[in-house]
């Protein structure tokens, strides 16, 4: 209870009630992560249940009774009668895992080789960073699709869809450790100069305990806004590999495979396959990136 | 004629809950000529002060009382683009660090001759022969070829001598210093107070001198303002006020004020709004293990250098090293404090570092108790890590600021084995209490503790392993002057009542000379003089040390009625 309290009078909980845009970012995502989590109980349809779709259902437009059926559908229904809202949810799921776990992923890569080129240094620094600096110069889709494209061809073919998933998730978190890595790398030289680090150094700890115990909290502040702004960018990213075809499977569709589907129909009439599943990324990606902007300010201690 | 005068100025920062008040209800006066020193340890109130003369408060800062004349002129009050006016060309500041109040990418001659240009109405080439003259002056040799150079082609003394010659080209009636020292080497400390001291006399200007430090006020200012959570707690010509101090803030100030010219066998503790801690380091010798003193010294060093790359390159013969220790030998007898004291870059701390082994030793060996630590194998170096412990400079980065004060206090002797885990709470908790932190403190963070409290947890985890030498580097240089009166009592107490041996690092002389049996003074690497305390500073026998003992700022002018009480 006592903690509670604390945590609400912090200078952190203050500033986070002070400022309009992060309580309304943090409502949306908070909205759109538990209707995603929640899909199988609140989706009227299981659009991957071929039992449960009608094809006469098929271009349904929004709130309005088809003309076959009479059934009424909220965001409308796509050409083979699947409604929209409820492949929302279920895409939002695919995408906001994808998105989770590959920034977990990047996170773990990149902060460790961060902690270990910034307090070894010397060449095992300049090998990290170089290679770092090399991955830069190219744009993480392209690296996302380089290694899309290689561990297409490695996995066999009856597991492909199955691996989808995980090929997207280690293909965006490795096209994503780089700012990572450079963030932990310069924190960690200015901390591994402090004098707490001389202290436990002097009773003779050892390179690994000094890394993890002493530096790595001290250095995961700055973490913490970039993988949510990260999560926005692995999100999008997600988004434009399933646009291109390259991504999630259409047995599971993701809010990018939507659209790529919903674009077909762009020209002929039906805006409403394309533009819900649109608005839901674009709504999704801006709210955690302004909690993510709002981090940023609200922890660093200079723009107070 | 009074140049300046506040009267009953009130400086508020708004912050979430109740305006904080840095300065309530100050007032004071300075002349033509005469240099006003305001003196108090950090969060007096002394440099909001200036900042309010100067209209440059900052944050939500504003003035919510009060009034500030110049020439009896309001100046407070008034509006951005009046002040503008007035900062700069009638009040000028001289910031604490030279390197940051200059700008880098102007020659030291375009920022002097830009400021006059603006400020007196001259014309380029009249401003370029003003500003050599004034260079000249503030005693830059070769002013001529000077004048074109860019800031970081300057020392940093000489880089102070811009920023006061760029203070007072607009010909100012008013100089606020702000710490003007505080960065620079006492060597060049005495020059810099010198010239602010005959510039002001030459020129007529009124000087406001805001420091923490006793020994400027002594040596520099003509009138003093002693300042305690913002308020002024007395004011009064300088000697008045430090002989025959009347306020019992001002007298514990200068009790705390260590001398050069007396050694005391403790700081006396005047207590001044309940500040004072008590602690009791004897309590703590009943459970210290009781070691053999060995017959001969307790730490001998022989030879020791350190090389640091300057320039690395793959050529050998482009490499280029520093030597910062250049073949120095000592001993450390038990039980005794031996002090090395030097300015910034003699290679003080990385002695401090090599013994503690923190730098590898290029050359030369450090033996302890007879066994060679410098290259020692892995057990021997085990036990040795158990004997010495450290005392860091900035207690704001010597505890790490996410752990727990109990976890930092009982890491070393977690870590080395010393006490059993099931037994570690007990000597965490006596330690803090017997530090006088409370028993509360083990469950807080460092945050929540002040300078003061934080280097006596810096103790405490020192003492945690119990070991028979404890290295201090600069240990209260960070600090307010009462704060390192109680830490260099607490240290004394550690030698008296536990025995320990001490490597005292300071490059402040009379600290020095209230702490350690044995001085030795360092010089570009080298040790140039080791001799008993008080025959170094009666009879040196170095130039060198002769030199550093007469730049001391004097602390004559300070009363001693309150010494002589303290046991």
């Amino acid at each position: 209870m006592d903690a509670i309290r604390r945590a609400w009078q912090s200078d952190f909980s203050w500033s986070f009630r002070r400022s309009p845009v992060a309580v309304v970012s943090l409502a949306v995502v908070l909205l759109l992560v538990l209707s995603a989590v929640l899909a199988p109980l609140i989706a009227p349809h299981n659009p991957f249940d071929p039992a449960s779709l009608n094809l006469m259902n098929g271009f349904s437009k929004p709130m309005e009774p088809n003309a076959f059926t009479g059934d009424t559908f909220w965001l409308g229904t796509d050409d083979q009668g699947r409604d929209v809202f409820s492949t929302i949810l279920y895409g939002m799921r695919i995408s906001l895992f994808v998105g989770f776990v590959a920034v977990l992923f990047a996170l773990v890569l990149g902060v460790s080789l961060g902690l270990i080129a910034g307090y070894v240094g010397g060449w095992t620094e300049t090998i990290i960073m170089r290679i770092a600096d090399v991955q830069l110069t190219f744009p993480a889709i392209l690296v996302a699709m380089l290694i899309f494209g290689i561990a297409k061809g490695i996995t066999p073919v009856h597991m492909r869809d199955e691996m989808a998933i995980w090929v997207l998730i280690i293909a965006i978190g490795l096209s994503d450790w780089v700012q990572f890595a450079r963030v932990v790398r310069g924190a960690t030289l200015v901390e591994k100069n402090k004098e707490y680090v001389q202290a436990a150094r002097l009773i003779g700890r050892g390179s690994g305990a000094i890394m993890l115990r002493h530096i790595l909290p001290n250095v995961l502040s700055p973490v913490l806004v970039i993988a949510t702004i990260s999560l926005a960018l692995a999100i999008i990213a997600e988004a434009t590999l399933s646009f291109l075809g390259v991504g999630a499977p259409p047995t599971q569709p993701s809010l990018g495979t939507l659209i790529r589907i919903g674009q077909g129909f762009l020209f002929s009439g039906e805006w409403w396959i394309i533009l819900f599943p649109a608005v839901t990324l674009l709504a999704l990606a801006l709210s955690v990136n302004m909690l993510g902007d709002w981090l940023r300010d609200a922890l660093n201690p200079k723009l107070r | 004629m009074t140049l300046l005068s506040i009267d009953h100025l009130t400086v508020q920062f708004a912050t979430r809950g109740e305006p904080f008040t840095a300065v309530s209800n100050a007032a004071l006066t300075v002349e033509p000529g005469q240099i006003h020193g305001l003196v108090g340890e950090s969060g007096a109130g002394k440099s909001t002060i200036g900042a309010a003369i100067m209209g440059l408060l900052e944050g939500t800062g504003r003035i919510s009382d009060g009034l500030i004349e110049l020439n009896e002129s309001k100046i407070s009050g008034v509006d951005e683009a009046a002040m503008r006016d007035i900062r700069g060309s009638r009040i000028s500041m001289i910031f604490q660090d030279p390197l940051t109040s200059l700008n880098p990418l102007f020659t030291i001659g375009e920022q002097l001759i830009e400021t006059m240009v603006e400020h007196l109405d001259l014309n380029a080439s009249e401003a370029k022969r003003r500003a050599i003259e004034l260079l000249n002056r503030v005693g830059i040799p070769d002013p001529k070829t000077r004048i074109d150079q860019y800031p970081h082609q300057f020392s940093g003394g000489m880089r102070q001598r811009v920023v006061i010659a760029l203070a007072l080209c607009s010909e100012p009636e008013i100089i606020i210093a702000d710490e003007p020292t505080t960065a620079l080497d006492v060597s060049i400390q005495a020059q810099v107070l010198e010239l602010i001291k005959e510039l002001a006399r030459e020129r007529q200007v009124g000087v406001i001198l805001i420091t923490h430090d006793m020994g400027v006020i002594a040596e520099t200012t003509d009138v003093v303002t002693v300042m305690y959570g913002g308020n002024i707690v007395e004011t009064g010509p300088t000697e008045q006020v430090l002989g025959d101090p009347q306020h019992d803030y001002t007298r514990s100030l200068i009790a705390a004020v260590p001398r050069a010219n007396r050694k005391v066998h403790r700081f006396p503790k005047l207590s001044y709004d309940g500040r004072q801690t008590d602690f009791a380091i004897e309590e703590l010798a009943r459970n210290w293990p009781k070691q053999e003193a060995p017959d001969g010294p307790l730490l001998k060093i022989e030879g020791i250098t350190k090389r640091f790359v300057e320039k690395r390159s793959i050529f050998p013969s482009q490499r280029r090293m520093f030597t910062a220790v250049d073949d120095v030998s000592f001993e450390i007898r038990p039980g005794e404090v031996f002090g090395l004291v030097g300015e910034s870059g003699s290679g003080k701390s990385t002695i401090a570092r090599m013994i503690a082994g923190l730098y590898q030793v290029d050359k030369g060996e450090v033996y302890f108790d007879d066994i060679a630590v410098s290259h020692a194998g892995l057990d021997e170096l085990a036990t040795y890590r158990r004997q010495i412990q450290m005392i860091f400079q900035d207690p704001f980065s010597s505890l790490n600021p996410r752990h727990r004060v109990d976890a930092i206090v009982a890491e070393p002797a977690l870590h080395l084995g010393v006490i059993p885990k099931d037994q570690i709470n007990e000597r965490v908790s006596e330690l803090l209490e017997r530090l006088g932190l409370g028993a509360e403190a083990g469950s807080k963070y460092p945050h929540q503790f002040s300078g003061g409290q934080r280097q006596r947890i810096a103790i405490a985890r020192a003492l945690a392993t119990q070991p028979r030498f404890l290295i201090c580097d600069e240990p209260t240089s960070a600090l307010d002057v009462s704060i390192q009166a109680q830490i260099l009592n607490i240290l004394k107490d550690l030698q008296e009542y536990l025995g320990l041996t001490m490597l005292f690092i300071s490059h402040d002389l009379p600290v020095v000379r209230q702490m350690c049996d044995r001085v030795g003074v360092l010089r570009n690497g080298q040790l140039v003089e080791v001799a008993e305390t008080a025959t170094l500073f009666s009879e040196p026998k170095n130039d060198y040390t002769r030199e550093l003992l007469s730049l001391m700022p004097k602390t004559d002018l300070l009363s001693s009625q309150d010494l002589a009480t303290a046991v």
